[in-house]
């Protein structure tokens, strides 16, 4: 009763410091102009000189990731994964349009929140960059090699694919937790039927060592709670992986207040060897599903979409010891696993302390069966029987935690706004500096790895207001960098950010500098409509399909000028760039094309297609400026009205 | 000749098989918007870019100023230039082996003969290859020519140009040396000149 009591208390407190926090919101103190100097040098990047580090940012509602240079905050390009990109084609050309099918048709915009670096032996090794959709549940795979999508699975039986994608130790899986239960499989059901129809499932992504290509290996179907965030084990966690949840109260309506009830929700500790021991021994019931599969082909560079019908779903009930729930306080967001995988911290956004559980107690929980209750099926064990300990005072709203290496930890608090820096084993706070402003994730370089280069921390803050010049009501969502190499964290960089910058990952550049791919080569363009030369260039008719093969090259088409299009006509630009000098794109647009841009870089093919409406003619040209002539690289289309007899012609200096 | 005189016209020999499997000669170029430059090797029998594509980016570029394209299959040299080297290599063992200082001297006299001819050669390809320019070239730039060097640096608009011998043509030129110190060690012992054989020269 006592404890109640001063739970309450202590909620009553958090409320009133909440409103204190939000009233002195605008007030809070600017970095001082005396430390410019110091922090300027720290991030200055002489012209022609490299950052030391990349930045991996989610472009959040935007859709896409970008890329930054650390410490400098310059921005170097915007990679596009979920969203369509007219500026270079992407998920409007025929060779990346199949990248957005969903099984719920073309989707061209989702929600992208956490990269991930695939890992080789828990550190990020620069093969590929997975990042989660959270609105059409999907995840991606990026290629560091050249920075491009490779790939996208759609997570079936999920919605809100929010606690994704993150890795296990050598990139084994990539997991998936749905932050909204739903019906599973889907019907139609009274929304308040929640508690009875609503199901909650946590994916296991299997990802080809070799290829990168995913593959939903197993769910598990878990009480219908809001399954938010995970991180899997490393070193001796290895094996498990970990999710939090919040609502445990099972609400469909009015979460804020309804989802907030319960003093403790859960981290599901997940022991996935002992799910593929069980999926070996055949526990897994194959369920009908429905969910694509989009990948580039290596060999063609063109995207592809399969349909996949069956998911493989373990029940917890059937396969004891497979998952075990950890009561944490209160609606946690984030879990984190230390570098030494002994570690595994819950942020509460609503708790007061930090609640850090530790792997050796709760396999020793487990074995001694410290079991307070089961829900569903799955035990849930005594939070006093895992708890390493609590870190005091962590600020309030404490999401996020990420490690240095070093024995120091860093917790994001968005509603004190602030970085609390604390030690490992002691649990003391040591340090703490204000971010501008709300705080959601933030990131170290490697800090949620095995081996974390742990000298900047970037905070990703959700609110920008006044910290830069004004740009109507939308303002940018702000980045900050700090120097946590001291035992004072340092203000060093504020830079705006590309959508909402959910989460970040940080690598030293050579990681990925030296595999940095400059063009496609063009002996290897296995693009079925892609040409190595001019002389085979040519225009082709088959019905009502107009197919232009076509070469670029500084600073000319080939060909140039072409007749016989006829309205009503589907006309396919095939266009190879036949350059193979690195950071030479072209562009290619027609006048009145009712499609994208295409940007082609060095040895590839990229198909768009043009449904002219009238007759008449139309300039087409390079829209990247590619040479001292590239003014002069243009053509002509011309379009004469159904029916006609106007042939097939074509050529260029003809 | 002496021993010590044979084995440096028998290693002299050897270099130029060295000459067989690397570049002769190397063109670099660089420019503003080419900071890490591209390079042509120039080999007994080929002609490649020093990084893959190169000699492709070069061609492309070439035509802006109506350079002919550069098409090593063409060019009738790399096919005459190894069999030479070979002739050479094979004479001058056996003339190493069999030893004759006479012998020594008109082999040094031919090879020096085929290397000027070789030199002139490459000398007047790359005179036609800057000279012969593509009338309906975009860039035309009155009074302008774009000869490469044959030995050292020269601006082209804005590219640097910078020729220089590689590998192989420091071993024909090694081998011309060591071949021609051979012949004057000979010689000196020949007719007891004391001096040295620079001096003699």
């Amino acid at each position: 009763m006592e404890h109640k009591m001063s739970l309450k208390w202590i909620s009553c407190r958090c409320l009133v410091l909440l409103v204190l926090a939000l009233a002195s919101f605008g007030c809070a103190q600017k970095g001082k102009p005396g430390l410019a100097k110091e922090a300027a040098s720290k991030v200055y990047v002489p012209p022609g000189s490299h950052d030391e580090m990349y930045a991996f940012m989610s472009g959040g509602f935007s859709g896409q990731v970008s890329v930054y240079g650390i410490p400098s905050g310059r921005l170097f390009k915007v990679i596009p994964v979920f969203s369509q990109n007219p500026e270079t084609g992407y998920g409007y050309s025929e060779e990346t349009k199949a990248m957005l099918n969903t099984s719920y048709g073309f989707v061209p915009w989702d929600d992208a929140h956490h990269p991930e670096f695939s890992q080789t032996n828990g550190v990020p090794d620069g093969r590929w960059l997975f990042i989660n959709g959270n609105n059409t549940p999907r995840i991606a795979r990026i290629d560091l090699h050249d920075m491009e999508t490779a790939e996208i699975m759609e997570i079936p039986n999920s919605a809100g694919n929010h606690g994704s994608p993150f890795t296990t130790m050598n990139s084994e899986y990539v997991v998936a937790a749905t932050r909204f239960s739903v019906p599973v499989p889907q019907k139609d059901v009274p929304i308040a039927s929640y508690k009875e129809n609503f199901k909650g499932a946590l994916s296991f992504v299997k990802v080809d060592p070799k290829s990168g290509h995913m593959n939903v290996a197993f769910q598990i179907m878990v009480p219908g709670f809001d399954y938010d965030l995970a991180h899997c084990g490393k070193g001796p966690s290895h094996g498990w992986a970990f999710f939090t949840c919040y609502n445990s109260e099972q609400a469909h309506t009015l979460l804020e207040i309804n989802a907030s009830k319960n003093d403790k929700d859960y981290i599901a500790a997940v022991n996935w060897k002992l799910a593929e021991k069980y999926i070996a021994e055949g526990k897994g019931k194959s369920m009908p599903a429905n969910y694509y599969h989009n990948y580039v082909d290596e060999k063609t560079r063109v995207a592809k979409s399969e349909k996949v019908q069956s998911v493989k779903v373990l029940d917890p009930k059937e396969c004891p010891g497979l998952i075990y729930y950890l009561p944490t306080p209160k609606s946690p967001h984030g879990v984190d696993v230390d570098p030494s995988g002994e570690y595994i911290v819950g942020g509460g956004k609503l708790a007061t302390v930090l609640p850090v559980h530790s792997f050796s107690k709760m396999l020793k929980a487990i074995e001694t069966n410290q079991v307070e209750g089961k829900i569903e099926g799955i035990p849930v064990l005594k939070y006093s029987a895992t708890l390493a300990g609590e870190v005091k005072n962590p600020g309030l709203g404490p999401l996020h935690t990420e490690f240095d290496g070093k024995g120091y930890a860093y917790t994001s608090a968005f509603i004190s706004s602030e970085i609390v820096k604390w030690k490992i084993g002691t649990w003391q706070v040591v340090d703490r500096i204000p971010t501008y402003y709300a705080i959601g994730h933030l990131s170290i370089p490697g800090g949620d790895s095995a081996k974390p280069w742990g000298k900047y921390a970037l905070a990703l803050n959700k609110v920008a207001k006044d910290r830069f010049l004004p740009t109507g009501p939308n303002q940018p969502q702000s980045a900050q960098l700090f120097d946590i190499t001291g035992d004072k964290m340092k203000l060093l960089l504020d830079f705006p950010t590309i959508g909402e910058p959910h989460y970040a990952q940080m690598i030293p550049a050579e990681i990925l500098t030296k595999h940095n791919q400059q063009i496609y080569a063009l002996e290897s363009n296995g693009n079925p409509n892609g040409i190595m030369m001019e002389d085979d260039a040519k225009v082709e008719r088959k019905g009502n399909e107009v197919h232009i093969k076509m070469i670029a090259t500084r600073s000319h088409f080939t060909p140039d000028c072409i007749e016989g299009i006829k309205v009503g006509d589907k006309v396919y630009f095939h266009v190879t760039n036949q350059e193979q000098d690195w950071d030479l794109p072209h562009g290619f647009a027609v006048q009145g094309m009712r499609n994208s841009e295409l940007l082609i870089m060095p040895g590839e093919t990229r198909t768009i297609v043009w449904e002219p409406k009238a007759p008449g003619v139309y300039p087409m040209y390079c829209t990247d400026f590619c040479s001292a002539l590239h003014q002069e690289m243009q053509g002509y289309l011309r379009v004469s009205a159904a029916g006609s007899n106007v042939p097939i012609k074509y050529g260029t200096g003809k | 000749m002496q021993s010590k005189s044979r084995s440096l016209v028998v290693a002299a020999s050897l270099l130029l098989v060295v000459a067989l499997f690397f570049p002769i000669w190397k063109v670099s170029l660089s420019a503003p918007q080419y900071p890490e430059g591209k390079g042509l090797f120039i080999w007994a029998d080929k002609i490649t870019g020093e990084l893959p594509h190169d000699l492709q980016i070069i061609n492309e570029l070439n035509h802006y100023i109506g350079m002919k394209r550069i098409t090593p299959e063409s060019i009738k040299e790399l096919k005459i230039i190894p069999p030479v080297l070979v002739l050479f290599a094979l004479s001058g063992l056996a003339v190493g082996l069999k030893g004759g200082r006479k012998l020594l001297l008109a082999w040094l006299v031919l090879f020096a003969v085929a290397g000027a001819a070789g030199l002139y050669d490459f000398y007047s390809w790359e005179y036609d290859y800057g000279h012969d320019l593509n009338h309906n070239a975009p860039i035309q730039v009155p009074g302008m020519t774009y000869q490469p060097p044959l030995i050292g640096r020269k601006q082209l608009l804005n590219i640097n140009v910078l020729s220089m011998p590689y590998i192989g043509g420091f071993a024909v030129f090694g081998s011309a040396f060591l071949a021609a110190y051979a012949y004057l060690r000979e010689r000196k012992k020949a007719t007891g000149v004391k001096d040295s054989p620079w001096q003699s020269m």
